[in-house]
């Protein structure tokens, strides 16, 4: 499973509880300091998200959306 | 922007006042949330009070009263009762609602009066510059207690239940899940219903009560202190000193309603049945 993760970078005030949240460590801590001055998190690795949606749920500026790509499953060709 | 946002805050009061890592930020968001999965978001008027907390209803893009500090229930009330078939949320800090407003805290719960009270638990006063509120634990160091805080603390819930109010919870930003249920829970319900959401401020009890300004070892806190109702049936009561004990601590829907009792007294002065 992997997710589009969108960050908004004028909501986002750096706090990297998205980083502590994610059971898979999807998050890393930014470099680059946004209009705010703010360090916002990169979701470096999107393919390894899970959906549990924690981080968007914890967001205290709703500043992460996620959107869940599910894979189709695949199935056996008929022999 | 996130399409709950999109959907139900007000644009020109965004991006939130709140410093970096605030817990207010994730109960408002699963306020949102809850509001959105039952779908009554305009049928329901936010009242806050002064304080952290008290900003949370101008962020909604919905009737909003924004009281007197300590007063939103009291405000909440008489909305209640001039418009009986509005629901109501409350949103009040610790301090706003056991200390300043806590007499009105008191006789909400012991009216049972149909209003969604949401408690945000930061310890202390964190807008007013961090003085020691009836929620801060015992010995802890604040602003107006640098030598120990040596009182001892207030548990909101417990308040709640003995005075009377039909639904009680207690849950912590660390279980955003469960807030978002018992949010929902709270709105459907009939009677007063209190959620008292403890969350982290980084910004005043982090830096003088914890000794970290960092949201993340902050929210470890809070998440290490955290003990279910089932399990702390088996503890000890100093096993649970400074403890956070977090579930659905009381529900009765078959207490009487204040609204109802009084529109009834009123048909019954009028001579109905």
């Amino acid at each position: 499973m992997s997710s589009v993760i969108r960050i908004d970078q004028v909501f986002c005030k750096g706090c990297r509880l998205c980083l502590e949240v994610c059971p898979r460590g999807v998050y890393e801590a930014g470099t680059e300091r946004n209009a705010k001055g703010y360090l916002a998190p990169a979701a470096a690795r999107p393919e390894d998200c899970i959906g549990c949606l924690l981080c968007e749920m914890t967001c205290p500026d709703l500043a992460i959306t996620v959107t869940v790509i599910k894979k189709e499953k695949k199935r056996c060709a008929a022999s | 922007m996130h399409p709950l946002a999109e959907k139900m805050l007000r644009k020109s009061a965004l991006p939130s006042i709140y410093c970096p890592g605030c817990g207010h930020g994730t109960v408002l968001n699963a306020y949102l949330r809850a509001v959105d999965q039952l779908g009554i978001f305009d049928q329901i008027s936010h009242v806050g009070g002064i304080g952290c907390s008290g900003w949370t209803p101008v962020f909604l893009d919905s009737d909003t009263i924004h009281a007197l500090h300590g007063r939103a229930l009291a405000v909440a009330t008489g909305l209640k009762l001039a418009n009986p078939g509005r629901k109501v949320t409350v949103f009040a800090g610790d301090g706003d609602c056991t200390a300043i407003g806590g007499n009105h805290f008191l006789h909400a719960a012991r009216r049972n009066i149909d209003l969604c009270l949401i408690i945000m638990n930061n310890e202390i006063y964190g807008m007013t510059g961090g003085q020691a509120a009836p929620t801060t634990p015992s010995g802890a160091r604040t602003q107006t207690s640098p030598h120990g805080n040596p009182e001892p603390t207030l548990d909101a819930c417990k308040l709640a239940v003995c005075a009377g109010a039909s639904y009680v919870a207690r849950y912590t930003v660390a279980q955003p899940r469960r807030l978002t249920r018992a949010i929902k829970e709270g709105l459907v319900h009939k009677g007063l219903a209190v959620i008292e959401a403890v969350v982290q401020c980084p910004t005043q009890a982090g830096r003088y009560m914890h000794g970290t300004g960092s949201p993340v070892e902050l929210y470890r806190i809070i998440k290490e202190k955290t003990v279910d109702l089932s399990q702390a049936a088996g503890l000890k009561p100093e096993e649970l000193a400074g403890r956070i004990v977090t579930g659905k601590f009381h529900q009765d829907p078959s207490q009487p309603e204040y609204t109802e009792q009084v529109y009834g007294l009123m048909d019954r002065a009028r001579g109905g049945s």
